[in-house]
């Protein structure tokens, strides 16, 4: 996986799925215009400024509440390309592996990420690389079941691989 | 080492004689199940496998229960497609308007689910049916669509948090008591990734209703799922509901809990969740000045024959404060002919309560009691996030139907036992 440079859009602890795509929304076939309302209840600058290539790092316990995959995938469209977290809830984190979104969790490591840093992220290796304060985390790679889903670009390519 | 009551289950569903936490597995699925917001997705991500067929039309589930009856083309259009897929695939479990109910309420009413199954479904509250020594977890729709290809779906096997229940509940304390007590305790993130594991003396005192309760919350807990023991009460529930043979498991003796917790239940009180995290757990009647625009009484959480009761004994001669809208939502069809028959509707009718046919809508803030900028629910749903049911400056306060019905009298938070007491 390539190297990525993007800079960071940073959250707190129990960011869940009502704020990241609030559900009046989730009738929105169109995954460009379901995008446009990500994290607007709590942030309305990320769907107006964030760019393709942008970071999330959170708190603990990212993406609690529904089983809404519209979650990670607002993400995704957006061009987020990793999402940090010190913890995930355990749905968001298998949907956004299963859409083929790299998900690492970070522990209290996370605490060093601030609003605004840059960072250059190599998911395969484990490693985030603070740019702008030469802070360099590294941490375990996913499971290898996990990377076999995440180099498939997802479940369903998974599955067809197999059958 | 022995198993959980939920190693066991996944143990026997992956082949396996034996698994531990931590394991990842495949197992094969007896339900795979998914509604209207996500079931367009899960039919695309299962067609792109190309499978002629689903792996087994008698183990799906569908029901339009979210933005339904359709609340606008839009989802109008996401129900037709749940409909068409229905026919297509000769799907036999698809439950139409006028016969349908909210999905965690309806699929154990059906007869669908018995013990010791392992059921996937495209909705977080799927962990429901452990109330019936089921596991059941909520999955994505792209697990989903896999699974409809497939009948599997992997697994990590969840290290588990025991919960023993001692006792027996107070009058006006039930389930949603018993899982806020819970959730304040150890929070939100408090079983992530884990089981929650119910046992002890205290279970066999709970009803059906209140473990569903109890059960359907146990993701607002973070948790992968939630599972009680099959006993004589489980398995009266399922007399006459399903003719299946069923195979319940129960823990081993030397089964492994990562963490222990005790509760109570005699001394548990009417309990509230404070915005917006469901741990933010305080009695009802600490909260007695908070004012209320909305009381709703419903969904798959609180929408039960037993949860209607409850409201209706509150309501029974009274009347809604004039200042508040009490909107009550039978969680199924046949849950709203009972308590149309024993009286129910005309009490919450009569003391001036909308009453709806079944739907999730307010719960997750779709339609029929949606919240405008700075209003305030008292709730029976699960969820009090930041926007949940409406204006993202809006605020919803969780509690059970004694609590619900009792503040939408006096139009502020109350413990029922003041009412009851007036």
């Amino acid at each position: 996986m390539r190297e990525k440079t993007g800079n960071v859009w940073r959250y707190g602890h129990h960011v869940d799925t009502d704020v990241i795509i609030p559900a009046r929304y989730l009738n929105i076939a169109d995954h460009k215009e379901l995008a446009e309302h990500a994290m607007e209840d709590i942030d309305a600058d990320f769907a107006k400024q964030a760019q393709a290539g942008d970071y999330i790092v959170a708190g603990k316990n990212f993406g609690c509440g529904s089983s809404r995959e519209h979650a990670p995938l607002v993400f995704k469209v957006r061009g987020v390309p990793v999402i940090i977290a010190d913890s995930f809830a355990r749905i968001f984190y298998r949907n956004a592996i299963n859409i083929g979104l790299p998900v690492m969790e970070i522990g209290q490591e996370a605490e060093k990420i601030e609003d605004g840093d840059t960072l250059e992220v190599d998911v395969a290796k484990g490693e985030i690389k603070i740019a702008n304060k030469n802070i360099t985390i590294t941490t375990k790679p996913l499971p290898g079941f996990i990377q076999e889903i995440a180099e498939a670009g997802g479940l369903i390519n998974c599955v067809k691989g197999k059958n | 080492m022995g198993m959980t009551m939920t190693q066991k289950i996944l143990a026997r569903h992956a082949g396996a004689g034996k698994v531990e936490a931590g394991d990842i597995i495949t197992a094969g699925i007896d339900l795979a199940l998914t509604n209207d917001i996500m079931g367009a997705q899960t039919f695309a991500e299962f067609e792109k496998i190309g499978k002629p067929a689903v792996f087994d039309q008698n183990k799906v589930v569908l029901v339009p229960d979210h933005f339904c009856p359709a609340n606008d083309m839009k989802s109008a259009e996401l129900a037709k497609k749940l409909r068409e897929f229905a026919r297509k695939y000769q799907i036999t479990h698809y439950f139409e308007i006028g016969r349908m109910g909210i999905e965690h309420a309806l699929l154990p009413d059906s007869g669908l689910i018995a013990p010791g199954d392992l059921v996937a479904g495209a909705d977080s509250h799927t962990c429901t049916y452990g109330a019936l020594n089921a596991f059941a977890t909520g999955v994505g729709l792209t697990d989903l669509g896999a699974a409809l290809a497939t009948g599997k779906t992997w697994l990590k096997v969840p290290a588990a948090v025991g919960v023993e229940l001692c006792g027996s509940l107070p009058r006006y304390v039930r389930g949603k008591d018993v899982v806020l007590a819970l959730i304040g305790r150890i929070g939100v993130d408090g079983a992530r990734y884990k089981s929650l594991e119910y046992y002890g003396s205290g279970v066999a005192r709970l009803t059906m209703a209140d473990r569903f309760t109890i059960a359907n919350m146990a993701i607002e807990a973070g948790a992968k799922n939630g599972i009680f023991p099959c006993d004589s009460v489980t398995a009266t529930y399922l007399e006459g509901r399903t003719a299946r043979e069923y195979r319940p498991e129960a823990a081993d003796a030397d089964a492994f809990y990562e963490e222990r917790i005790e509760i109570n239940l005699s001394l548990l009180e009417p309990l509230v969740a404070c915005p917006h995290l469901p741990e933010n757990v305080k009695p009802a009647k600490e909260l007695s000045g908070i004012a209320i625009d909305q009381a709703v009484i419903g969904s798959c959480t609180n929408g039960r024959l037993d949860d209607l009761a409850q409201a209706a004994e509150i309501l029974k001669g009274r009347k809604i404060n004039k200042k508040v809208r009490a909107i009550v939502i039978p969680a199924t069809q046949e849950i709203y002919s009972q308590a149309m028959a024993l009286g129910y509707l005309r009490t919450f009718v009569d003391a001036g309560a909308a009453v709806s046919t079944p739907t999730c809508g307010p719960c997750f803030g779709g339609h029929m009691g949606i919240l405008a900028a700075g209003e305030r629910a008292v709730s029976t749903t699960n969820r009090n996030f930041k926007g949940r049911m409406g204006a993202a400056d809006s605020e919803i306060y969780l509690a059970g139907p004694y609590v619900a019905a009792a503040s939408a009298i006096t139009g502020r938070i109350t413990d029922p036992a003041e009412i009851a007491g007036a």
